[in-house]
């Protein structure tokens, strides 16, 4: 058992450490952070043995490439992504997702996410940054957690903990994998709960599910913007109010902003109502351009949803822990 | 699972009081809205309830509660769904806040005194707004320092403290272009309110001055300096003051 840390030879294009957020501070305007499909964040960590809110890496477009100076047990969830593992012995490895992957010392190269938009690396042990406000989540806007407040930069350490004993002579998986059955995010609409009492809010939640929408490229973790036809509608002024993730909010210029996890605590654009939890992770996955539809469901079909969904999170931790054991 | 019929009635509920409503903000979260007497204004005694019921809800403290979030008329509850369900944090919150008007009479809250630099480098916008307000700009700083003020809500930034009570006098419209780089500690006017940033952001009030203390520092125990619900004074010092305030003092 030791400790070390990862040394960061190229950061990709947004890689940032997430657990699951930040509860507890949002009347100080803190706001939530954390991986943006948290499913997917406890299923890589349960296949390296981690507890589900251990600090994984949220890999955004393309992955960073990773000195490892000791062996490590990685597993990626989330997108397909190309993963290779430099090893100075015996060459090139393809590094599979879904299922724990034994490394020795040498180069993880993560390259392009294949179809979506982010994928999870957890690590055995975790990634031992100081938690801040009770989270090891990134938070970018206020400049705190994960490391240094910020996303990876090439020449960071990044620290892990605990390390189990391992000294595989090449990269070593099993043959088996598990994935969460997530719907692609543009195969059915997302669903949202309309805000509804006044009829000019009714109105203007009913129009987001008529028409076609596509990702904006200025969408971030903080909000998913949508462009389209503008939802045209005389809203009454607004003073600002609480926003959470999921919210949907409509600015003047008619083109919904759906808000993610580093969302503001609050907000003054006029709310439409909000995206059900559990669609928030396949909005995750939405690249810029890409088209969208949204569906209206009741807040009771949200939760049976819900627990549909977590039935499902249950019956894949299940099978990792269940091919772990007969390993 | 979708129904297109989408009611009136879909996230809200009737409620015994006329005068307050419950609205689903998230799977996780109701919005208990408050309707202010001018709901687009900002009314302090509908802010002064506000903060009675969060700090009622933060007293009992009921083991699903995950945040608590005042706003300026409305107040969001943040819960546990694997703790219990929405409608029964609901029908909680609904019981609480059937008296909250008698906390708001009774609630007692500290004033915080925030030494402010005004003018000069630190303060950009200040002779231009008293020029604009026809005052001097030594008036303008003691109708800012008069005034006893309230954290209305804590937002837009970690920390960052929207402050009612300005002076009707000083009220102005924010820039037509927000700066894109706005100094730790300045303290500004928006429209009819007046605030503080934490760090630094872009930003479109008007800057009369800064504050040498650290609105918000993630690693103190209470890592904001000003919580929702706070009175607040500002208090004009000079440049020997602010160097011994300063963080690096």
């Amino acid at each position: 058992m030791s400790r070390c840390a990862w040394h960061v030879i190229a950061p990709g294009a947004l890689t940032t450490v997430q657990d699951l957020g930040r509860v507890g501070w949002r009347h100080l305007g803190v706001g939530r952070a954390g991986a943006l499909d948290p499913a997917s964040a406890a299923l890589a960590n349960r296949m390296v043995g981690n507890p589900p809110d251990a600090a994984v890496l949220e890999i955004t477009l393309t992955g960073p490439t990773l000195a490892l100076s000791q062996p490590a047990r990685i597993a990626l969830c989330g997108a397909g992504i190309d993963a290779r593992f430099d090893d100075a012995r015996t060459g090139l490895h393809t590094v599979p997702g879904g299922r724990p992957v034994d490394l020795p010392a040498g180069v993880l190269r993560l390259g392009a996410i294949r179809s979506g938009l982010r994928a999870w690396l957890a690590v055995a042990g975790g990634l031992d940054v100081p938690r801040v406000l009770g989270s090891r989540s990134t938070d970018l806007r206020g400049g705190f957690g994960g490391l240094h407040g910020q996303a990876l930069r090439s020449g960071d350490a990044l620290p892990l903990g605990q390390q189990p004993a391992l000294d595989p002579l090449e990269p070593q998986a099993p043959a088996w994998w598990v994935a969460l059955d997530t719907a692609p995010p543009n195969a059915s609409p997302i669903r949202y709960v309309p805000a509804g009492d006044l009829p000019a809010r009714i109105e203007a939640a009913r129009a987001l599910a008529t028409r076609d929408w596509r990702i904006d490229p200025r969408s971030d973790r903080q909000g998913l913007r949508c462009s389209g036809a503008p939802i045209v509608a005389t809203l009454p002024e607004q003073i600002s109010a609480p926003v959470a993730p999921g919210t949907l909010q409509l600015p003047p210029d008619g083109q919904p902003i759906v808000l993610l996890a580093d969302a503001q605590t609050v907000g003054g654009y006029p709310r439409l109502g909000h995206v059900i939890s559990v669609d928030l992770p396949r909005l995750a996955q939405l690249r810029a351009g890409d088209a969208l539809r949204f569906e209206a469901v009741t807040a009771d079909a949200a939760t049976l949803l819900r627990r549909k969904c977590d039935a499902e999170l249950a019956r894949a931790l299940f099978a990792v822990d269940d091919r772990l054991r007969h390993a | 699972m979708s129904d297109s019929g989408v009611g009136p009635r879909l996230d809200t509920q009737a409620d015994t009081r006329p005068d307050i409503r419950f609205e689903r903000l998230a799977d996780d979260a109701w919005l208990i809205a408050f309707d202010a007497p001018v709901a687009s204004i900002i009314d302090p005694e509908t802010n002064a309830r506000v903060h009675a019921l969060a700090a009622r809800i933060r007293a009992a403290a009921p083991g699903w509660l995950r945040d608590l979030v005042p706003a300026y008329a409305t107040l969001a509850v943040f819960f546990d769904l694997d703790a219990t369900d929405a409608e029964t944090a609901r029908d909680w919150l609904h019981a609480q806040s059937l008296d909250d008007v008698a906390d708001a009479q009774a609630s007692a809250s500290h004033v915080i005194e925030i030494p402010v630099l005004y003018g000069g480098a630190f303060g950009e916008d200040l002779d231009a707004v008293a020029a604009e307000l026809d005052i001097t700009a030594d008036t303008l700083i003691s109708r800012h320092c008069a005034a006893l003020y309230t954290v209305a809500m804590i937002g837009f930034a970690p920390g960052f403290p929207y402050l009612s009570g300005l002076d009707p006098s000083l009220a102005l419209p924010r820039l037509a272009t927000p700066r894109t780089r706005v100094p730790a500690g300045s303290v500004a006017i928006g429209g009819a309110q007046t605030g503080i940033y934490p760090r630094e952001s872009p930003g479109g009030w008007r800057l009369l001055g800064r504050t040498p203390l650290r609105l918000f520092d993630p690693q103190r125990a209470s890592p904001s300096l000003l919580a929702p619900g706070d009175r607040v004074r500002f208090v004009a010092i000079d440049d020997d003051t602010f160097a011994r305030l300063g963080p690096d003092a």
